[in-house]
């Protein structure tokens, strides 16, 4: 009697053989993965197959107005030009080292920032409407543009902003200070801007899920506020720690815009490699810097997926 | 101890009110400065209120074709949305079960968000340039004749945004079927549903909340994409990477207009968005409390 929920809608026999036929096709996955299939379609055609193109073009050969399609190692020679000769000083590995910097730094900053504030959320607002909304209070730029998050520091930071207005009034600074916009540090300040949310999102979901009563466990032995950071708090949250650390490392490495705009065109970074070469329309050595800002992410993501594995996190 | 507890409380909430200021501040004196007057320039102090800025952005006063933008990356981002919240429903949903293929597919979609937007761009491109040269020379003459590139807001464009929406998508998909009682999609089978019955009957007015959760990130994420965009888009630009363009060459409140204005933008889909699921949970707490008693 309960089969017939919608009798008009189905033909009397048709129900035993649909579930049937479904039945059967599921015993493979059929219908996974054909809800799965379009999905995959998209990836396969704008992520995996252009990521194949590009370690193909990067062996080709090119001229003043196109590519030409034969083998060669110009690409990859090119741009590790002088670095056999005067190692380490080549413009390749001087910029990657100029990345890196700015990666550890970065990832420093919003780790710590990120960590407070997650800790904050998750262990000291009570109130579960009072975090989700706390919560999306940090969330809400991550939804607006970059670009125009970046451009608002041009106000403040500017040689006539706001902290150079009340510094020189407040005769800290006898004239304006010029290393505050278009440097390596409103590069670094932006990036802190832009991406703490990367950390405090997964940090956030790591700390929900650790068992309170581990904690009250920890303080009945007599641990005290630092103890159970350090024993408690810090190794449950690994892998949002991981992953967020993840997000902010690879940002960065592939980061151009922020360095363009933030950087006044003047920071090298290993995404603006590629982007230059881009720009140039040589498009094979575009293709070998991208293969080798590639190598460079994952080889960082292989180091930190060896602290924790990802997939089992999520 | 409890005293301790207390000092740490008040060091965080300064950390995060600290922080919070961080986030808002810089966007807010934007906001105040793109009212600057018309004898106005790019910082502090305000030559008096208007909104001479805003007008001169929408007549198109000396900057490049601003409406066009406007418009394409509205029409962009609707179509990314929607595509977002179809395809990531559907994968969620395949998700739940096994299927061949999808340890792949999660680490496929991983790395497309880990991957950087420059090389996924950089790849498009060259994907649509080899396409181009073998339509324009193998492809037949009704097709050659004429022919210039596949490359457009619509394809490659579409696509480049895909795989930065999807991820997220999917990920929102992934944390809404880990809560998810199975026991109501259970009920509903032993009372005689079709599949298609218990997902348009069950499962979707439940997770619908969440769905509009993904449509958000859809857009805004599309809306104010820059990197992958840069090298996609073919001829016409979106309005990011014009208002990116803008930041080397324009001295002018002009760009604190425009920021404005696509800011306006976001938050208005963000407060829709919001909106809508705040109601929609609220009609779920009225009609969960009916069901006991039903």
């Amino acid at each position: 009697m309960s089969v017939s929920v919608a009798p008009s809608t189905l033909p009397s026999v048709a129900p035993a053989t649909r579930f049937a036929s479904r039945a059967a096709l599921d015993r493979f996955g059929a219908s996974g993965w054909l809800q799965a299939l379009p999905i995959g379609i998209v990836f396969g055609l704008f992520f995996v197959l252009p990521l194949i193109f590009v370690v193909i073009v990067s062996f080709w050969d090119y001229n003043d107005y196109q590519m030409l399609p034969t083998f060669t190692w110009r690409s990859y020679t090119e741009s590790f030009e002088g670095c056999l000769t005067n190692f380490p000083d080549c413009t390749i590995i001087k910029t990657y080292g100029s990345t890196l910097k700015f990666c550890a730094i970065v990832w420093a900053f919003t780790l710590v920032l990120g960590f407070s504030i997650a800790y904050f959320l998750a262990f000291h607002i009570r109130s579960t409407t009072m975090q989700m909304v706390l919560f999306l209070v940090c969330t809400i730029p991550f939804w607006t543009s970059n670009v125009i998050r970046m451009i608002s520091w041009i106000p403040l930071l500017g040689r006539n902003g706001l902290v150079n207005q009340a510094l020189v009034s407040t005769h800290i600074v006898s004239q304006p200070l010029e290393w505050l916009l278009y440097s390596q540090f409103s590069v670094a300040l932006a990036f802190v801007h832009l991406f703490t949310f990367f950390m405090v999102a997964p940090i956030f979901n790591s700390m929900m899920r650790i068992d309170r009563q581990l904690m009250e466990a920890a303080y009945d032995a007599g641990a005290n506020g630092f103890q159970m950071l350090t024993n408690v708090v810090i190794p449950l949250c690994k892998p949002g720690i991981a992953i967020g650390s993840i997000f902010v490392v690879t940002i960065v490495m592939g980061d151009f815009i922020t360095f363009d705009v933030m950087g006044g065109e003047q920071i090298a970074s290993a995404g603006k490699l590629v982007e230059t070469r881009l720009q140039a329309l040589q498009f094979p050595p575009a293709a070998a810097n991208a293969v080798i800002l590639l190598g460079a992410t994952m080889l960082i993501i292989g180091v930190l997926n060896r602290v924790v594995d990802i997939r089992k996190e999520l | 101890m409890n005293e301790k507890r207390g000092l740490a409380f008040y060091l965080l909430a300064l950390v995060f009110a600290l922080y919070v200021l961080f986030l808002y501040g810089p966007m807010f004196v934007i906001f105040v400065l793109s009212f600057q007057g018309p004898t106005g320039g790019l910082t502090f102090p305000m030559n008096g209120a208007s909104l001479h800025w805003f007008e001169r952005l929408w007549h198109g006063g000396g900057i490049v074709d601003i409406t066009g933008a406007f418009k394409r990356s509205l029409g962009l981002g609707l179509v990314v949305m929607v595509l977002t919240v179809l395809l990531s429903l559907m994968a969620g949903l395949a998700f739940r079960k096994k299927f061949v293929g999808d340890g792949a597919l999660f680490y496929i979609t991983i790395a497309s968000l880990i991957v950087p937007s420059i090389v996924t761009s950089l790849g498009i491109a060259l994907e649509f340039r080899v396409l181009d040269d073998i339509l324009k020379n193998y492809g037949p003459a009704w097709l050659s004749d004429g022919y210039t590139t596949a490359m457009g807001n619509y394809t490659s464009g579409l696509g480049a945004h895909l795989t930065w929406t999807l991820p997220f998508g999917l990920l929102v998909m992934f944390a809404i079927f880990n809560r998810f009682d199975g026991r109501f999609e259970e009920a509903a089978r032993d009372l005689g549903a079709t599949p298609w019955q218990t997902l348009q009957h069950v499962v979707l007015p439940i997770i619908l909340p969440s769905l509009v959760g993904v449509g958000l990130f859809g857009f805004t994420l599309s809306w104010d994409e820059i990197a992958r965009s840069s090298q996609t888009m073919g001829e016409h630009n979106t309005l990011p990477m014009e208002l990116q363009a803008l930041t080397t060459t324009v001295t002018t409140p002009d760009i604190y207009a425009l920021g404005t204005s696509t800011t306006a933008v976001s938050f208005a889909v963000i407060a829709m968005a919001l909106f809508a699921i705040g109601q929609l949970q609220r009609r779920q707490a009225a009609f969960g409390s009916d069901a006991g008693a039903a």
